[in-house]
This record gives structure tokens, sequence and C-alpha cells, in this order.
């Protein structure tokens, strides 16, 4: 509405602006079936609660798991569940990535003046992924609520930005495994198994993998900067593989060069992108 | 005012050349066992604004492959492109408000909503002014008859319909050049002869730079005054359509284009 004269103003509409723009678009796209979105909705709530309820059929055995007790443990559960739902309901479009290519559809998403990625975050948004949220914020609710923790300013802070990293790397993995689908169009288990997978490897407890894997996922995919290493700081428990102190605030950076990551092999994919035949 | 004086083309293609499956890039690695094979090679391309040129070729010929670079779809693997003063993968997305592209084997409308709501999105995504919308929305309402489905979901069109709605998508933000990839493939007799008619009076209205490939001849015949035609990746016609049919009828002469035979003379 502010700009009358477009004429010479050459700048395509903003990346974010954008994107909240297809996701209302896709959100009305899908209320065109409401019994479908409903059923789904609910659906998905209940299967995020399964997990959960292997956590505490486990507990209801054992006092500790890695020498974690439950509240720490759900505190873990919680805090890599929400930020991976919320990734999951912002930056999943990338999953139909390989389907949108392997039918040429992406040709489409490349004659539009705003960002690609954009687009492909927001394809087929749906209103569903939000049923993925309620297990992990009453998760987290209970967990704060039965820790026996002296909550400071400073471990408030950790705790959001806990969730707040783990969302952006999790969004810079679901764009890097997009970037296999452009490789190998028919890659999408295996994409999967790093987004999925690193989400099932952080709700718990590090140290049940012992040290070789614990590290791995450290450093390797640096998954474990998502709850893992800040969760240490929150819930004051000293670190079963003994690394540096600095590394509990590592977080922001580990959530900035993976975003770095992202972008530049998302360029690249789309500079080398071969589209379909015809 | 504009940097693109008239007698500059508004598509140049010199050496233009798509290569796959071995490309020099960074993923040099990554070869296939097939060898690979080389979709355009070489073509030359000057098309100045304004002109309705048809693109001819048979299947596998490259025509989309050059389309699909001309758009920025796909990198060139040599060779110099420029569409309305922009290399086309570096500038995709400066470049995509100034071109319209259609496709008629596949739609850029959203399935699942009214033909209108498409429409308000790309108004948004492609941040046409809304006076200027709401006139264009109002002329092409009219003019490709609309009207009576604008508030449909897209998936309820029929094939006529929709692609009317396509074309309309790929015009309300002016574009400077409009490529149509097989508009007409699919549509009967009265469908075709509409968007027949409306791409002629497109072009003689608005000036609109029109790139058209087709398999349909009489759309050549009725649309364009110039053909480039191409086999294996390379141009084996480009001149007028009068010179193209001098001596014998169109079809006969496309066919005989089409099973290999080079028409083009060695002077341009």
């Amino acid at each position: 509405m502010a700009d009358t004269t477009t004429e010479p103003d050459d700048r395509p509409l903003w990346g974010p602006t954008a994107y909240l723009l297809l996701v209302r678009i896709w959100m009305r796209a899908a209320s065109q079936y409401r019994v479908s979105l409903l059923l789904t909705t609910v659906a998905q709530l209940f299967t995020t609660c399964l997990d959960l309820i292997a956590i505490l059929v486990i507990y209801s055995h054992v006092r500790t798991i890695g020498g974690f007790t439950l509240p720490e443990t759900l505190y873990l559960y919680g805090t890599t569940r929400l930020a991976f739902a919320v990734s999951d309901a912002l930056a999943s479009g990338v999953e139909n990535l390989a389907t949108m290519i392997r039918l040429g559809n992406f040709d489409l998403v490349l004659i539009r003046p705003v960002s690609s990625l954009a687009q492909v975050l927001a394809d087929q948004f749906t209103p569903k992924r939000f049923g993925k949220l309620a297990a992990p914020v009453l998760t987290l609710g209970w967990a704060i609520d039965a820790l026996p923790l002296h909550w400071t300013a400073a471990k408030a802070a950790v705790a959001i930005g806990t969730v707040v990293c783990g969302l952006v790397l999790y969004c810079a993995l679901w764009v890097l495994t997009g970037c296999i689908s452009f490789i190998a169009v028919d890659a999408q288990e295996v994409a999967n198994s790093f987004t999925y997978g690193s989400e099932n490897a952080t709700e718990y407890p590090l140290s049940i993998f012992g040290r070789p894997l614990g590290l791995a996922l450290t450093f390797v995919l640096p998954v474990a900067f998502v709850t893992w290493q800040p969760s240490l700081y929150v819930l004051g428990h000293p670190d079963p593989f003994g690394l540096p102190e600095f590394l509990r605030f590592a977080s922001p950076a580990a959530a900035a060069v993976l975003s770095g990551l992202a972008a530049l092999a998302w360029r690249a994919c789309i500079r080398h992108y071969r589209s379909t035949g015809s | 005012m504009t940097t693109t004086s008239t007698t500059d083309p508004i598509i140049l293609a010199e050496g233009l050349t798509k290569a796959f499956g071995s490309s020099p890039g960074r993923f040099r690695r990554r070869r296939t066992t097939d060898g690979g094979f080389t979709a355009v090679d070489g073509i030359d391309l000057r098309i100045a604004p304004g002109e309705l040129v048809g693109y001819i070729g048979p299947n596998g010929a490259g025509k989309s492959t050059t389309i699909k670079m001309l758009t920025g779809i796909l990198t060139p693997t040599s060779g110099l492109l420029r569409v309305a003063g922009f290399e086309p993968q570096r500038d995709r997305v400066r470049l995509a408000r100034r071109i319209g592209v259609v496709f008629g084997q596949r739609t850029t409308l959203w399935w699942d909503l009214p033909l209108k709501d498409s429409f308000t999105l790309l108004q948004r995504l492609y941040r046409i002014p809304p006076d200027r919308f709401g006139e264009n929305l109002a002329y092409y309402t009219a003019a490709l008859d609309l009207g009576e489905f604008l508030d449909r979901p897209v998936r309820q069109l029929s094939l006529g319909q929709r692609m009317r709605g396509d074309i309309t998508a790929a015009l309300l933000h002016d574009p400077a050049v409009v490529y149509l990839d097989e508009p007409t493939i699919g549509l009967d007799v009265v469908s075709k002869h509409a968007v027949r008619e409306f791409l002629s009076d497109l072009n003689q209205r608005t000036g609109t730079t029109i790139l058209l490939t087709t398999h349909d001849i009489a759309d050549i015949e009725r649309l364009c005054s110039r053909v480039v035609a191409i086999d294996h990746g390379r141009v084996t016609y480009d001149g007028s359509i009068d010179d193209l049919r001098a001596d014998r009828d169109l079809e006969t002469v496309v066919r005989e284009l089409y099973l290999g035979r080079s028409l083009v003379d060695t002077t341009e």
C-alpha cells in the first residue's frame, strides 16, 4: 500500500514476507478439506505422545538413565521436541522437494520473483503440524515445575535460547536434507534419517549412547548443541563426556554456522538444478 | 529512460549451449555413466522487442531446454545470454518480474483455491500496484471470458478454462517478454482459436515480445511472422514465415525440418 511508485523499485518481495504470504494461502487451501484436517491434527497430537509414554514406562523401572532423573530427561525431551516441532511446522515443506523436482514442478518455483527457499519451506503448509506442539509444551511445563532448580535469569535465558537455537539448527538441517533431493531424487529416506533421526537421538540424555556416538552427534552433526550442551548448564549437570565448559553456550554459533552452510548449499543446488525432460 | 533502445534485442543468445551429464562445475565428479548429451548446441538468437516468434522443432530438439535457460531455471553450460538486459540464471529473481511463462502441460495456479485467489496472491508476489492490477484483471477477465469461473476452484476448471487462467496469471504483471510452451496443447478448436486471437491482440496492443513453442502448424501460421526451428540443439531455420512457405505449403516444409533437413543458409 505504501509504495505507489513501484516503477523503479526493483527489489523482489522480502523472503520472510513472501513466506508468510504463501503460508497463509496454503493454510487456506488445506482448510478446504476440513474433516481430514481435523482428524490428522488429532492423530499428530496422539502419536507425539507415544514417545513420552515410552519414557515414562522406562522410568517406572529405573530411577535414572545415564545419570539423569525423570524430570531432567523430560526437560531434555521437551526442549528438543519443542524445537523440532516448531521447525517441522515452519520448514518441513522441504519434504515435498523431491516430488517437486521429480515432477518438474520445481521449475515453477524458479519463475517466481521471490526467494525459492521461502516458496519451498512454505510448500503445502498445513495447520495440522501445530498438533505436534501440544505434547512438548505440556512436557516441558511439567518438567520445569518438577525440577528442583533455582531458576536464575541466566538459566531462563539459556533455556529459551536452547529452544530458539534448536529450532534454527533444525531448520538448517531441513534445508540441507532438501539439498540431497537435488542430487538424488529418491533420497528422501536418507534425508529423513538425518532430520527425524537426529531428533530422536537428542530427546534422551546423550550419555546413553556412550562416548564415541555422543561425540559424533556433537561435532559431526552438531545436533547435541540443540539441547544437550545448554541443558547441562540449566540442569547444573556435569558433562559425562567431560567437554569444556564454553560449549554449553556455543549453540548460537553452531546454529549460525549450520545456517550459513545450508544457505550456501541451497544456492549451489539451484545453480546445478537440472529440471526434467520437457 | 530505459537502457534498451529499440535496436537492442530483448533476447540475445550467442553460442548458447547446455550439456547434461558432463557439466564442468563444482559437481565435476558426478559424471553420468551414459556419457551425457548436449541438449542445446551453440544457438545464436536475436529477438527484437515486440516480435512474435514461433520456436519449433521435433520432440527432444531442445526447445524446452532453451526456454528454461531463458527464464533462468537452467544454467547454460557455455555461451552468452541476455534477456531484457539480465543474465537469466544470475538475475533470475529480478528477471522474473519482467517475464511471463505459460507451460501448456502444467499449471502455475493454486489447485484447491478459487482462480481469483491465485491472481490476488500473484499481485502480492509480483508487487503489482493495486490500480494496475485492477485494470489488468478487468481487462483479461473480459478478453478471455473468465467471469463465470473466477470464483471456482482451479481443480474444477476445464482444460480450456484453466489455460485461460494460466495465461492471465502470466500477464498480470505486464511482462516485457512472454514464453508460451505449447499453450494450445489439448485444447478444442474453439479454445485454440480464442487463445490465438488473444495472443495476436496482446502482441499488437502492448508490444509484448512473445516466444511461442508449438507443434500446431495453425498456431504458427496465424501468429508468427518469424520462425526459428531447431533440431538436435542446433538452429535449422531462422527467418520469416513467408520465406519458409515460399514454394510449398507450411506443413510440408515443417515436416521436412522435423525430419532433419536444414534450411539454414549461411547468411542469417
